[in-house]
Formats: C-alpha cells, sequence, structure tokens
C-alpha cells in the first residue's frame, strides 16, 4: 500500500465517518477532522483541522472541565498543600487520586494528593452563600493538617452560579493567619473544555504565588549556573523522577517540578531558574511564557517518549549550557544506548509493522508517535481532547506520513474510525478503554498508564515498550472473539 | 368542596405588594370564609406580619439551615397559624402562614431558596390540609431569574394578580411580569388574572391603569384608594379589615376580595413593545414628547 493510496483511503474514511451526522453538525464535525500530511505546506495545522470549540451538543465528547484543567491536571499534584474542592462532593470525590501522581511524603502528614477535601456543599449552602462555610474549611484544614504549606480553592460550578466572593473570604483568611491561600475561579462551565482551566490556574500561580512574595517558606536558594525547572510534568507513574535523574546526570540541577511532586517553594523558587524545561506545553505554557517575560527566563519544549526523542532533547536542553554539560550530555547519551539497544532487540521484532491509534489528552497525541516509531509501530491517526491551533501545527513535524487527525472526537467517531482503518492498537484513555478491549482489540490507557509507567526518559522506555508488548502479544487475544465474529 | 386555587401577587418592589395582597387575603378569609395558605416567596420575610401580628416569622430557609437540611424539616416549624380572627376555630376563613426567606443582600442564591422552599412545601402536604381554598404566593419585586419563577411554573399558581399604580416604574415592572408569565402561559397554566391599581393618586391614574389593563388584553379588577388607615393598622401589625372592619378601607378590600373570588377573566397576556409603552405614558402625560435635541441635556444647559 503506497502512501497515495493510504492517504485517499483516510480521507474516505473522514467522508464517510461525516455522513451520519445531520448537516449541520456535519459541518461542524468536517471542521475537525482531516488527514495531516507532514510534507504539505498549504495545511495550517496538521490536516487543517480546527480545534478549541464548543462541542457539538448531543455527541458523547471526551473532555473534561476547567475544574478538571485546574484542580485535576495543575495544581492537584502539588504536594504540600490541600486542595479544596469547592462545592457539591461529587467533582472532588470522582476526580479523587485518578491521575497517579506520584509524590513521595507522609499523606495526611506533610502531603496531601491523594485526598479529598471538599466542602460538601448542601442546598443551605446554596441559598445562603458558602463564604462562612469556606472559613470554617480553611481553619478546620489548618488545624487537623498544621503542616500544609497552604491551601488552593477549587472552584466547582455553584460557586460561579451564586456569585460567592471566594477571592475576598481567601484573601481575609489569608490576611488573617499569613497562610498562602490561593482561590481558583475555575467553575466548570467556563470554556470549551479542561484548557480554560490549565490557563486560570496558571494565573493564579502568577498571582498568588510569584505576585504573591510567598515569604512563608524558609531560606532562599542560592542560584547556581545550572538551575532548570520541569514544568508540565505531572508525575504519572513517577514520570518527572525518570526525566530528572537524566538532568542531574548531565550535571545541571533541578530545582522544581511543575508540578508532579511539587512543593509550593519549589514553585515560588522557580523564578531563579536560568531555564524552564516545558514538557506539557499545552497546561503549562502560559506560565512559561509569562516566566520569559517577567523575569527572562527562556524555555524549551522537549519530549522524553522513546530513545530517538529522548537523545534530540537531551541535546537541545545541553546545547543551552556550557562544554561541560554538552560532554556529559553524550556520557548519559552513551551510557543508556545499551539498554536502549536491548529493549528494542528485544520488543521490535514483536512490534514492527504494528499501527496504533492515538487519542489522549493535550500532548501525547504528538509527543508518543516518536516512542512508538522506535519499535517499529506507526501512528495512523491521533487527536486531541483540548488541544488548540498551535498543539495541531506542533503535530504535523511529528507524523512521519499521512496520519487521520480528529480533534475532541466523539464516541461514536473514534469506533468508527478504528472500524475503518483496523489499527492493531488503540491507546486512548479510560472512558473508550473498554469499548475497545469488548471489540476484541488490544488497548492502552495513554493518560495514566494503566497502572503502570512511568514512559518518561530511558527507564520510562522499557516499560513503555512491555507494555505496549504485553497489550498486543497477549496470548489471551486468542481466546476471545469480537461480537460479529461469534456470529457469523 | 371547590378545587384549591393557587394564585400569585406580582409587582414592582415598593408598590405595596404585601401590604394589599395581606389586606385581600384577610377580607377573603374575614368575609367570605375563605381558608388560605401565604407562601412569601421574599428573603425580606413581610408576608405574613399583618396576619401574624409579628415582625417576622421563621422562614424555611433559616429553620432549614439551623437544622441542618431541609430535610429535617417539618411543616409545623414552619407553618404558623393566623393570629387573632384569622386563626383556625374562630368565625370566618383561616390563614396559615409560611415564609420562603433567603440569604442575606448579596450572598447565595435567593432564586434557588425559593424552588427550596416551595418543594418542601408541597413535599410536606401543605397544600393537602384540609379545608384549604387558596394558597396565595407573594413575590418579590420582579421575576428576575428561574428561582423567582418557580410560582408561576407548571402545577403552581394559576392566576397572578399584578400589583401596579400610575408610575411610570411600576408600569414598566407591570409589562415585564406579563413578559414572564407569557413566558410560561404555553407551558404551563399560568394566566394574567388583573392588575390591582394601589393608587398613588397620581393625575389620571385610573384611566392609565385601565388603559394598561386593556393593553395587557386583561382587566383592572380593582382600584383601591390611598387611606392612611391602612398604615394605621400597619403600626399595630394588623391588616385593615381586622383593625377597623366597618371602615371604608376596609371595605375597598372586601369588594377586591369579592372580585377575586369570583374572577373567571384569566389571560395570556400581550406584553406591550417599549415603543408603544412609552407612547402611552405619553398619551397620559407622564411622558412628554422627547424633543431630539433636548436628549440628554441637563436642566441647566
Amino acid at each position: 500500500m503506497g502512501p497515495e493510496s493510504l492517504e485517499a483511503k483516510q480521507k474516505a474514511a473522514v467522508e464517510e465517518v461525516l455522513k451520519a451526522y445531520p448537516s449541520k453538525a456535519a459541518k461542524n464535525r468536517a471542521k475537525h477532522l482531516g488527514v495531516g500530511t507532514p510534507d504539505d505546506e498549504s495545511q495550517k495545522t496538521c490536516g487543517d483541522v480546527r480545534s478549541n470549540k464548543k462541542t457539538v451538543p448531543g455527541v458523547m465528547s471526551q473532555r473534561g472541565c476547567a475544574y478538571a484543567g485546574s484542580k485535576g491536571v495543575v495544581w492537584g499534584p502539588v504536594k504540600d498543600m490541600v486542595h479544596i474542592s469547592h462545592g457539591p462532593i461529587g467533582c472532588g470525590q470522582y476526580s479523587r487520586a485518578g491521575r497517579r501522581n506520584y509524590y513521595i511524603g507522609t499523606t495526611g502528614v506533610d502531603t496531601f494528593v491523594t485526598m479529598n477535601f471538599s466542602s460538601d456543599f448542601q442546598e443551605k449552602d446554596i441559598v445562603f452563600g458558602g463564604d462562612k462555610k469556606l472559613t470554617k474549611c480553611f481553619s478546620e484544614i489548618d488545624e487537623l493538617f498544621p503542616l500544609n504549606n497552604g491551601i488552593t480553592v477549587q472552584s466547582e460550578c455553584p460557586i460561579g452560579l451564586i456569585g460567592d466572593d471566594i477571592n475576598a473570604t481567601s484573601k481575609m483568611y489569608a490576611k488573617q493567619t499569613g497562610k498562602v491561600i490561593v482561590p481558583v475561579n475555575c467553575e466548570g462551565f467556563r470554556g470549551v473544555s479542561q484548557s480554560l482551566g490549565h490557563h486560570i490556574a496558571n494565573d493564579t500561580v502568577r498571582d498568588y504565588i510569584f505576585d504573591g512574595k510567598v515569604d512563608t517558606l524558609g531560606d532562599a536558594i542560592v542560584p547556581t549556573e545550572y538551575d532548570v525547572a520541569i514544568i508540565g510534568d505531572y508525575n504519572i507513574g513517577g514520570d518527572a523522577w525518570s526525566s530528572r535523574i537524566l538532568l542531574e546526570e548531565m550535571g545541571l540541577r533541578v530545582v522544581a517540578q511543575w508540578s508532579g511532586d511539587a512543593t509550593l517553594k519549589e514553585m515560588a523558587m522557580t523564578p531563579k531558574v536560568k531555564l524552564n524545561l516545558l514538557h506539557c506545553y499545552r497546561s503549562m505554557n502560559y506560565i512559561s511564557r509569562h516566566m520569559e517575560k517577567e523575569f527572562g527566563i527562556p524555555w524549551i519544549e522537549y519530549n522524553f517518549f522513546g530513545p530517538t526523542q529522548t537523545i534530540k532533547s537531551l541535546r537541545k536542553i545541553a546545547a543551552f549550557f556550557d562544554e561541560g554539560v554538552q560532554a556529559k550530555c553524550e556520557e548519559v547519551i552513551a551510557k543508556y544506548q545499551p539498554m536502549v539497544d536491548a529493549v528494542i532487540n528485544k520488543y521490535r521484532p514483536r512490534l514492527e509493522g504494528k499501527t496504533v491509534m492515538l487519542f489522549v489528552g493535550g500532548l501525547r497525541p504528538r509527543h508518543v508517535i516518536g516512542a512508538y516509531e522506535d519499535l517499529g509501530m506507526e501512528v495512523i491517526g491521533t487527536g486531541y481532547e483540548f488541544a488548540h491551533d498551535d498543539d495541531y501545527k506542533r503535530t504535523k513535524e511529528e507524523i512521519f506520513r499521512s496520519t487521520v487527525i480528529y480533534d475532541d472526537v466523539n464516541e461514536y467517531e473514534l469506533e468508527a474510525f478504528v472500524k475503518k482503518l483496523q489499527p492493531d492498537l488503540v491507546a486512548s484513555g479510560i472512558k473508550e478503554k473498554y469499548v475497545f478491549q469488548k471489540m476484541g482489540l488490544p488497548y492502552r490507557q495513554m493518560h495514566s498508564w494503566d497502572y503502570s509507567g512511568p514512559y518518561h526518559g530511558y527507564d520510562g522506555f522499557a516499560i513503555f515498550a512491555k507494555d505496549m508488548d504485553l497489550a498486543m502479544n497477549s496470548p489471551v487475544w486468542a481466546h476471545t472473539k469480537a461480537p460479529w465474529e461469534s456470529e457469523a | 368542596m371547590s378545587a384549591l386555587r393557587q394564585i400569585a401577587f406580582y409587582g414592582k418592589g415598593g408598590i405595596g405588594k404585601s401590604t394589599t395582597s395581606q389586606n385581600t387575603l384577610a377580607a377573603m378569609a374575614h368575609y367570605f370564609d375563605k381558608n388560605i395558605l401565604i407562601v412569601g416567596c421574599d428573603p425580606k420575610a413581610d408576608s405574613t406580619r399583618l396576619i401574624l401580628h409579628e415582625k417576622a416569622q421563621s422562614t424555611i430557609l433559616q429553620l432549614a439551615a439551623e437544622m441542618g437540611t431541609v430535610e429535617d424539616l417539618e411543616l409545623e416549624d414552619a407553618c404558623k397559624p393566623g393570629a387573632g380572627i384569622f386563626a383556625p376555630g374562630t368565625p370566618g376563613g383561616w390563614i396559615n402562614c409560611t415564609e420562603s426567606g433567603g440569604p442575606e443582600p448579596g450572598v447565595g442564591c435567593a432564586g434557588r431558596g425559593v424552588i427550596t422552599a416551595i418543594n418542601f412545601l408541597e413535599e410536606e402536604g401543605a397544600y393537602e390540609e384540609e379545608g384549604l381554598n387558596f394558597v396565595s404566593y407573594d413575590v418579590l419585586g420582579d421575576v428576575v431569574c428561574g428561582g423567582f419563577a418557580m410560582p408561576i411554573r407548571e402545577g403552581k399558581a394559576q392566576e397572578i394578580y399584578i400589583v401596579m399604580s400610575g408610575e411610570m416604574m411600576a408600569m414598566y415592572a407591570a409589562n415585564n411580569i406579563s413578559k414572564g408569565i407569557l413566558k410560561y402561559a404555553n407551558t404551563g397554566g399560568v394566566r394574567l388574572a388583573g392588575l390591582i391599581c394601589n393608587a398613588r393618586m397620581t393625575d389620571r391614574e385610573y384611566d392609565l391603569a385601565k388603559e394598561l389593563a386593556k393593553d395587557l388584553g386583561t382587566q383592572m379588577i380593582h382600584f383601591v384608594p390611598r387611606n392612611n388607615i391602612v398604615q394605621h393598622a400597619e403600626l399595630r401589625r394588623m391588616t385593615v379589615v381586622e383593625y377597623s372592619p366597618k371602615s371604608d378601607q376596609a371595605l375597598e378590600y372586601k369588594e377586591l376580595a369579592r372580585k377575586i373570588i369570583a374572577n373567571d377573566m384569566k389571560i395570556i397576556p400581550t406584553p406591550l413593545e417599549m415603543d408603544d409603552l412609552e407612547d402611552l405614558l405619553m398619551k397620559f402625560g407622564l411622558e412628554e414628547e422627547a424633543d431630539e435635541e433636548n436628549i440628554g441635556k441637563s436642566a441647566e444647559a
């Protein structure tokens, strides 16, 4: 099958998927579906798809909300702060500990990530307002968990609907106690996806951590020439840890991790670093740009999925520093090469030529392409839940040849595309998982690594390769039949 | 027993809604033996004070907040029998009083409070009381949000009386409330049942109110003249009907009560466009034909 026939087949698949819609929905969705080609200069984004628009009402989107973006992604992993889900209990409980943000600490004593703190709104709190209850939450938290270094207030929808002034309540308590209290107006109905929640959360870091002059945190660090911060790594399954050892081995000092396994103190001293290393561009480009503008700290994007991209990124990072770091960088690459070879020699023959379809959040739909390619696999379809146009522009640089691109794909479309493109593996989120496993298709959950990980760096690649092999070459597939097979 | 009638009083804030509604309902009970439940839907909770002879009764939401949740609240805690001649067992009809209550100004959601309170009353069977003839909702100012439209949604008040006067803003409000009724008229069964003109003794007030009523497709059901005896009665936290049942003013309320009980004119209103409303006001001299050149100019200029 040549590239032309592949592209034609992909375009036909897009056309056919759109046929099921009424004309208005088809017109809307046509803008979000396309076939991306790496060399086509006429494409403004990958496959010319539009993004960051409102989901078509009535379809089953995989998107989250602004609260999910702030509480679940950006603020939630900051381990020494308590994050209150402010509103009725559901949002807090259903988002509890689902993202596998690993951290070091004693939960309930000095770290709180997997705990659920909720103001548990009742009818009376809606009617009479929740300001007094919020103040009570603050003082109860300080009484029960005296080692917390601050509190964030993550607004659920009702807070915005009844107009509670959490900013004033937080300010008053912060003034009385000298504590860091961060009110976040991340009501779920704001914006079209979790993406706005990332932005709002980034802005509160700026306003309350940087501009707030956090002064309750002991001695400031003595800066060095080799200080960097990892931005946009949420340490899922330990990702940030398997990343930072590589940076440290090449002589850099990782001052802060944002926000996996993060502390308030390290976030507050990030404006002293020499370079910000940005992994998840979508969720933390805002604060990176702010630090560049305000403190003159440059930032670069990097990718630690798979050895090819990891090596490229390590060299890109080293190039920013002196020759000593660059020499050490080469040593690091050389040191891990035998391990890479061993992994590839073992798994590539078992995975060579297999195809995969991705649908993840805001980074991995492009970042993991290289890792699959290192294993001899090809990504034949990819898309994001909440990306913007700049993410799709970046995706174009990552694809190998024409690829089906689906933005904010819904339940129907993803299923239809899978049936048409017939990949060997689907890699997406928990909501989609069982649909495809029940079809008899190998599946990997690419939001939280299916209880596995880390996937970043060299150590992560070994686990990634093993997991993909486990998924696809498991003997279980010999014993299962898809429904349509047993009917025949 | 005739079917339960649910009525509601709306109107601009400060127009005398609570005073008019309590006096009218008092007349319905006292002169015509009607049994009534008043549901005050205003965070100020002043819809029952003249019937209870109290400053303000404990509200459903206040009691619910004290107990923890509205589910813990019992009907008898929140529903008080009227004082004096309105108590059960006295001659004439009785009046039971409830107030939804709500948050202090500037916080929380008063609209949700109204919804919560009305749901509570329904679930607790307040509307199923033996002998009950009327449920009357007294609602604050305007239909500002879904919560304050609760009394006119399906299965609630079927007849709305708008209390107004011959002042411009009161007419605007009456027209706005008609828009709210129109919105719910087709989905639920709510109808506009009449305007009650609570006279301010402005020029040509009677004619103006009548004209507005005609334009809205309804009637001016009664023109209640201004009389200081209403204020005298209020100082004693009483209705005129109880304070001085033979006074002229009490008889005015008696007449209004009679008309409401006999009322069979319930229509879907035809609210006016802003231009038409302004024309109407101009016709009666409440607004002057604006000289385009003078608009926005101060008096000194």
